[in-house]
């Protein structure tokens, strides 16, 4: 009994900080709760920067250039890092790195489905840039204020390079839209098969959305996932206008009342179908993942043996 | 799985000279060496820094949040504030 109302004295606490803007840091109490969604969220970001190297990776060998290459080369190992700051939030808060792989390795965790679609053109690799990129920042804008310190810092971090990788890709439309014919098609035919995608990036609908209502009473959220979409929908229309892009949605108009565009219905029988594996790449994504790890379990392995019989050597020569 | 996983250091970093290192965040290498590469290569990208401490996580000792009575001496302290000390203007800036 006084257990329990220890801690809703806590919890008590706990929220009182939240809703003074106060962060919550690796040492400090948290519900339980809190705690577990946090692992689940930072996790999930963190695999998707990793797997979202995949399709990207796909169009270093073949990029037109070598100023194309050399961003592309750039943008991928940023987000190599981006999965990195973001394993070492988790990490703070009680879970290991091999777990956290294992999880995604299995399957058990999820990435962002987005990942699961395949880049077919070099249209696709400025396409993922302008608007996969672009919805990301949405959301990770949002996050630099989210209530957990190390992850919030990591956004922060995060976010400072991200505007690179958006215009890299934007650059690679706006010279296709001024190329051949053959090439604005192509443009077209990316933009076709990346713009419901991007839409779904945000999740479901607020009615739908399971989480949200205590991830905004915690703080971790900041917005819901219909307000950064609305947000995202708002500020990419001038941008397509501008490339000379036809957005695939025959219902997007300007909404005066509203002062906001509207749009027409997202398909989430796809959303949820590509979420629970049965998206194009989805086999093919962890295949990829877990061949890359298994390869390099010998390296991991011998560098650790290498450091061990060094650090014993160094310990023998110095009581001798 | 491996069999066994890469201890976790600490990251800080100075970003120019005349600032202190400050905590960047954390990585997983097998030796100081390792760590100080690895520290470079995921922080250091766009030249965020000018030196790189690493520190293995596991030698920080820290204070604990509920342990809030040991600033409480400090909080009592008025006195150790310039305000605390009434001075008259017309003596100018002190
Ligand atoms: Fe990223
Ligand atoms: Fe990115």
């Amino acid at each position: 009994m006084t257990k329990s109302i220890n801690i809703a004295k806590l919890e008590a606490r706990f929220q009182a900080k939240v809703d003074a803007e106060q962060k919550i840091e690796p040492k400090d109490w948290m519900p339980e709760a809190y705690r577990k969604t946090l692992i689940r969220q930072i996790s999930q970001h963190a695999h998707s920067e990793v797997v979202g190297m995949l399709p990207e990776g796909n169009w270093i060998l073949r990029a037109p250039s070598l100023r194309r290459k050399v961003a592309l080369l750039a943008k991928v190992q940023d987000e190599a890092g981006h999965g990195l700051y973001l394993y070492s939030a988790a990490e703070t808060l009680g879970i290991n790195r091999d777990e956290l792989f294992e999880q995604l390795l299995t399957g058990k965790a999820k990435y962002s489905s987005i990942f699961n679609y395949p880049t077919q053109t070099w249209a696709d690799i400025g396409t993922v840039g302008w608007l996969v990129d672009g919805a990301a920042i949405m959301n990770q804008v949002m996050l630099t204020r989210t209530s957990y310190g190390p992850y919030a810092r990591a956004m922060v971090r995060i976010c400072k390079e991200e505007s690179f990788h958006q215009r890299q890709g934007y650059e690679i439309l706006l010279a296709l839209s001024q190329g051949t014919e053959e090439q604005r098609k192509m443009l077209q035919d990316a933009v076709n098969r990346w713009w419901w995608p991007s839409l779904m990036m945000f999740g479901p609908s607020d009615a739908e959305s399971t989480h949200s209502a205590q991830s905004m009473a915690w703080k971790i959220k900041r917005k819901s996932n219909d307000q950064l979409r609305q947000e995202f929908v708002d500020a990419t229309v001038r941008q397509a206008e501008y490339l000379g892009v036809t957005l695939p949605d025959p219902d997007l108009k300007w909404n005066e009342e509203r002062g906001h565009y509207d749009f027409g219905k997202i398909n989430w029988d796809e959303f949820w179908a590509v979420v629970k594996g049965r998206g194009p790449c989805n086999k093919n994504r962890l295949k990829t993942r877990r061949k890359a790890h298994e390869n390099g379990a010998w390296v991991r392995e011998a560098a650790m043996a290498h450091a061990e019989k060094r650090a014993a050597r160094q310990k023998e020569e110095g009581i001798a | 799985m491996d069999k066994k996983s890469w201890p976790l250091w600490e990251v800080f970093i100075r970003s120019k000279s005349g600032l202190q290192h400050k905590h960047v965040g954390s990585l997983h290498a097998v030796d100081a060496q390792m760590a100080l590469e690895n520290a470079r290569d995921v922080y250091t990208r766009r030249n965020e820094g000018l030196s790189i401490w690493v520190i293995p996580s596991s030698q920080i000792v820290a204070s604990e949040p509920e342990d809030e009575y040991i600033f409480e001496a400090a909080k009592s302290k008025v006195y150790r504030h310039p305000t605390f000390y009434d001075i008259p203007d017309e003596v100018g800036h002190m």
